[in-house]
C-alpha cells in the first residue's frame, strides 16, 4: 500500500496495465511528452514508447474515432479527453459509433475502449473547465460510465475499464486530484464496475453520491452530529449497482442525492425514478436531490454559489427529516 | 469562380532585419499610422506583462499568455474597419483593448468577475472562445450573414496551429469559402500545441497549404513582423469586400513564453530555442524598423510605455474596485425569460448561504 493522490493512482494504474497488456495503449492531447496536463500520463511515453503514449493531434472526435479503428486492429485504446468540456467534440463518435458499434456487428465485435477525463468545477478556472458532463454519456446507450471519489477507487475503476470488453468513460474529479490522498494497493488493483460503495454507515438518512459529492457528503455528515447519516458512494453510473441504492434505501427510508451537474435529467433524476419505481413502500419521505443550477457553470468568483454546498446537503437532510 | 492560387510558401516581410533584404514601405501607412500601431503593441505587450505579475501576486487567475503574438493582433486589427468583426481565441484575449475595451474588463475575465464580460456588438469582437476552433463556424457565419445583407462588414477568426486539427476549423473554412464569406482565417502558427509541436500536428509542408483544399487562397507571413501582418489583412480584406471570399493566412510565429500561466515548459521544449526567438520578439523589432526610419525616437518610446502602463494601472485598480458579483447572477442571462425554477432555486440559496 502507498499513499497517492487520485492522479498519481490513475498515473500508477496506467504503469501497471501498459506493462501487464501489450495491447493496451494511451492516445490524447499533451499526454505523452508533457505526461498530461495533470500528469496523469506521466512516465508512460517514456517507459512505453511513443506509440502506446501517442501525442495526438488536437481534435477529440478524430482520438475517439480512430479509437475505435484500433479497437478493430486489436488494440485496447485509452482516450484522454483534456476536460469535462473539450471532450464534446468526441460525443458525435460516442453516440453514433461507440455505444453502437458492437450492437451493429451482432455482438460478433468488441470495442475494449476507456474515454476518460478530468471533470467537475470548484478550481476557480476560465469558461468550460468546469462541466459535469456525466449524463451525455450515460445517457448514451452502449456506454459504461464510472466516476471514482478516493485514490484506491481512481486506480481499481479505471484498471477495470482497461480491462472491460465494452467502453467505458471515466470520469475524474479534478477538485480532489492532487488534495485527496489515501491508500491505494500496489500492483494489479480491481474494482469491479457495477458495484457501490458504503462510504459510511448510518441508520436515518441516506446520501447518495458519486465523485467529487463524495467527500462533500462526507463533511454533510460530519456536521450532521446528531443524525446517523449514510453515505452511498455509487461509483458506476452504469451499470448501476441498484441492489446497494435498494439497501440503503430500505434501511433509512430517507434518501438525498447530491449532484455537482445541472439538475434537469441529470443522473439524480434517474436515481429517483428507481427509488420511486422500487423503493416506494420503504420511503419514508420525498426523495431529495441537491444539485448544480440549470445554468451554464458560472464566473469562478461565483462558482462556489452554483456548487452543491455542504449547507444545501444538511439543508435537504433537515427538510427530510421533518417531513 | 475565385481562382485558386497555390499557398505562397515564401514568408512574407516588410522589416528587414531578419533577412538582410532591407526595410520596405508599406503604401498608404505614413507616420502617424506607423506610430499608432506601435501604440497598439505596446498596450498588448503592457498588457500581457503586467497580467503575468498580477497572475503571481494572485490578482488575477489562470491566464494565458499572448507574449510575441502582438504582432499579428494589431496588424491585423489595424488593417480592419471598426465596423469589422473580430473572433478571439483565448490567445487574443486583450485584442478589444484595440477598439477601445478598458484593460478593465478584459483583467475582469481573467479574475473570474462578471465584468469581464462583453457585449460583443459594442465593440464588434466575439466572446473569447476557449474551445478550440469552435469559433471558427461563428465568424463565417457572421461574414456570410453580412454579405447577405449587403453590408461591407468582414470578420477575422483568429486559432492557432493546433486549431487546423479540429473538425470545426475545417467545416467553418469550408462554409465561409462555399459562402463567399469576406472572412479572414488568421492562423497563429506559434508551432506548439500546449507541448504538441507542430511536426505532431501536421505533415503539411505549411499550414497555409491547407487553404488549397478549400480552393481560398494561402498567405504565409512572418507573425513577428506587424508590417506584414498588416499589408497581409489588408489585401484578404479587400478581396473579402470586393466579393472574391475569404483568405487564409498563416502567421509564423514561435511561442516564447508558457502556453498559460499554468504550464511549465521545460518538460517539453528546447529553452536555448526559446531564448533565440525572444530576442528576435516582434515589439523590439517593430521599434527597430520605426527607428531607423526616423519615427521613433526615446522620448516619444518612453511615453508610449508610460501611457500603457498607467492604462494598466488604472485598469487593475478598477478591476479589484468592482462590487463582488451577487450570487444572484448565477440565474442571471441565460433566457430572455429564465425557468419559474430560477426564483425558488434562488430563495433555496441565499437561506444556505444565511
Ligand atoms: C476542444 C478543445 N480541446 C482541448 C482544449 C485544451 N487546450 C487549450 S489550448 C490547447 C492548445 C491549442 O493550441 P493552438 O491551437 O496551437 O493554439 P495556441 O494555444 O498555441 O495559441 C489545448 C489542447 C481546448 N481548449 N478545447
Ligand atoms: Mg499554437
Amino acid at each position: 500500500m502507498a499513499e497517492l493522490s487520485i492522479v498519481e493512482a490513475i498515473n500508477d494504474a496506467f504503469h501497471v496495465e501498459l506493462e501487464r497488456d501489450p495491447s493496451v495503449m494511451v492516445l490524447g492531447e499533451d499526454v505523452g511528452r508533457a505526461g498530461g496536463v495533470f500528469r496523469a500520463t506521466a512516465g508512460l511515453r517514456d517507459k512505453f514508447g511513443p506509440d502506446r503514449c501517442f501525442d495526438t493531434p488536437l481534435a477529440e472526435a478524430g482520438i475517439l474515432g480512430s479509437a475505435i479503428g484500433l479497437c478493430m486492429a486489436g488494440w485496447r485504446p485509452v482516450c484522454e479527453m483534456q476536460y469535462d468540456a473539450f471532450s464534446y467534440p468526441c460525443l458525435d463518435q460516442l453516440i453514433t459509433h461507440v455505444g453502437r458499434y458492437r450492437w451493429r456487428t451482432g455482438g460478433k465485435m468488441s470495442f475494449p475502449l476507456v474515454v476518460r477525463m478530468p471533470y467537475g468545477g470548484g478550481v476557480r478556472a476560465p469558461e468550460l473547465h468546469d462541466d459535469s458532463p456525466e449524463t451525455y454519456y450515460v445517457h448514451t446507450p452502449g456506454v459504461k460510465v464510472a466516476i471514482p471519489s478516493t485514490p484506491s477507487d481512481a486506480k481499481g475503476i479505471l484498471t477495470a475499464a482497461i480491462r472491460d470488453p465494452d467502453p467505458v468513460v471515466v470520469l475524474e474529479p479534478k477538485l480532489h486530484y492532487r488534495t485527496l490522498k489515501g491508500e491505494v494497493p500496489d500492483g494489479e488493483h480491481v474494482v469491479p464496475l457495477g458495484k457501490a460503495r458504503l462510504a459510511r454507515e448510518g441508520d436515518d438518512v441516506t446520501l447518495v453520491a458519486y465523485g467529487s459529492m463524495v467527500p462533500l457528503c462526507e463533511q454533510a455528515a460530519d456536521v450532521l452530529e446528531d443524525v446517523s447519516v449514510e453515505v452511498l458512494d455509487i461509483r458506476t453510473l452504469k451499470p448501476l449497482d441498484e441492489d446497494a441504492l435498494l439497501a440503503s434505501a430500505a434501511k433509512t427510508g430517507r434518501v438525498v442525492i447530491v449532484q455537482e451537474a445541472p439538475r434537469v435529467c441529470g443522473f439524480a433524476a434517474e436515481l429517483a425514478a428507481i427509488l420511486a419505481e422500487k423503493a416506494i413502500l420503504d420511503l419514508r419521505g420525498p426523495v431529495l436531490r441537491v444539485t448544480g443550477y440549470d445554468v451554464p457553470y458560472p464566473y469562478w468568483q461565483i462558482e462556489d454559489a452554483y456548487m452543491p454546498s455542504v449547507e444545501r446537503v444538511t439543508a435537504a437532510v433537515r427538510k427530510l427529516l421533518d417531513f | 469562380m475565385a481562382q485558386v492560387l497555390p499557398a505562397e510558401r515564401d514568408l512574407r516581410r516588410v522589416i528587414g532585419d531578419a533577412d538582410g533584404a532591407g526595410d520596405r514601405e508599406v503604401d498608404g501607412l505614413g507616420e502617424q499610422e506607423l506610430l499608432e500601431l506601435y501604440r497598439s503593441m505596446v498596450l498588448l505587450r503592457t498588457y500581457d506583462e503586467r497580467s503575468v505579475v498580477y497572475h503571481r501576486q494572485g490578482r488575477i487567475g489562470t491566464y494565458a499568455i499572448f507574449w510575441n503574438h502582438e504582432a499579428m493582433q494589431a496588424g491585423v486589427v489595424h488593417a480592419l474597419d471598426d465596423a469589422d468583426w473580430i473572433f478571439p481565441s483565448y490567445r487574443e484575449s486583450a485584442i478589444g483593448l484595440l477598439r477601445g475595451m478598458p484593460p478593465t474588463t478584459v483583467l475582469s475575465w481573467w479574475r473570474g468577475h462578471p465584468a469581464g464580460w462583453w457585449n460583443p456588438a459594442d465593440y464588434n469582437v466575439a466572446s473569447i472562445c476557449v474551445p478550440i476552433a469552435t469559433h471558427v463556424p461563428h465568424a463565417a457565419g457572421l461574414a456570410w450573414g453580412k454579405k447577405l445583407k449587403g453590408e461591407r462588414a468582414c470578420a477575422v477568426a483568429f486559432f492557432g496551429d493546433g486549431a487546423t486539427s479540429e473538425g470545426s476549423f475545417h467545416e467553418g473554412a469550408n462554409f465561409a469559402a462555399v459562402t463567399g464569406a469576406p472572412l479572414i482565417l488568421l492562423c497563429n502558427n506559434n508551432q506548439w500545441a500546449i507541448s504538441t509541436p507542430l511536426e505532431a500536428q501536421t505533415r503539411a509542408e505549411t499550414l497555409a497549404d491547407k487553404a488549397i483544399g478549400y480552393g481560398m487562397p494561402g498567405v504565409r507571413v512572418d507573425g513577428t513582423d506587424v508590417l506584414a501582418c498588416y499589408e497581409a489583412a489588408r489585401e484578404a480584406v479587400a478581396r473579402g469586400r470586393a466579393g472574391e471570399g475569404p483568405t487564409f493566412i498563416e502567421a509564423l510565429s514561435y511561442r516564447s513564453a508558457p502556453h498559460a500561466t499554468a504550464d511549465d515548459p521545460r518538460a517539453y521544449i528546447d529553452l536555448d530555442r526559446v531564448e533565440e526567438e525572444r530576442k528576435r520578439e516582434c515589439v523590439g523589432r517593430f521599434e527597430g524598423y520605426l527607428r531607423r526610419a526616423g519615427i521613433l525616437h526615446d522620448d516619444l518610446a518612453e511615453s508610449i510605455r508610460v501611457e500603457a502602463a498607467d492604462a494598466m494601472r488604472a485598469g487593475i485598480a478598477a478591476a479589484e474596485a468592482e462590487p463582488p458579483a451577487d450570487v444572484s447572477l448565477v440565474f442571471e442571462h441565460a433566457y430572455v425569460d429564465p425557468p419559474s425554477t430560477f426564483g425558488s432555486d434562488l430563495d433555496e440559496l441565499r437561506r444556505t448561504l444565511g
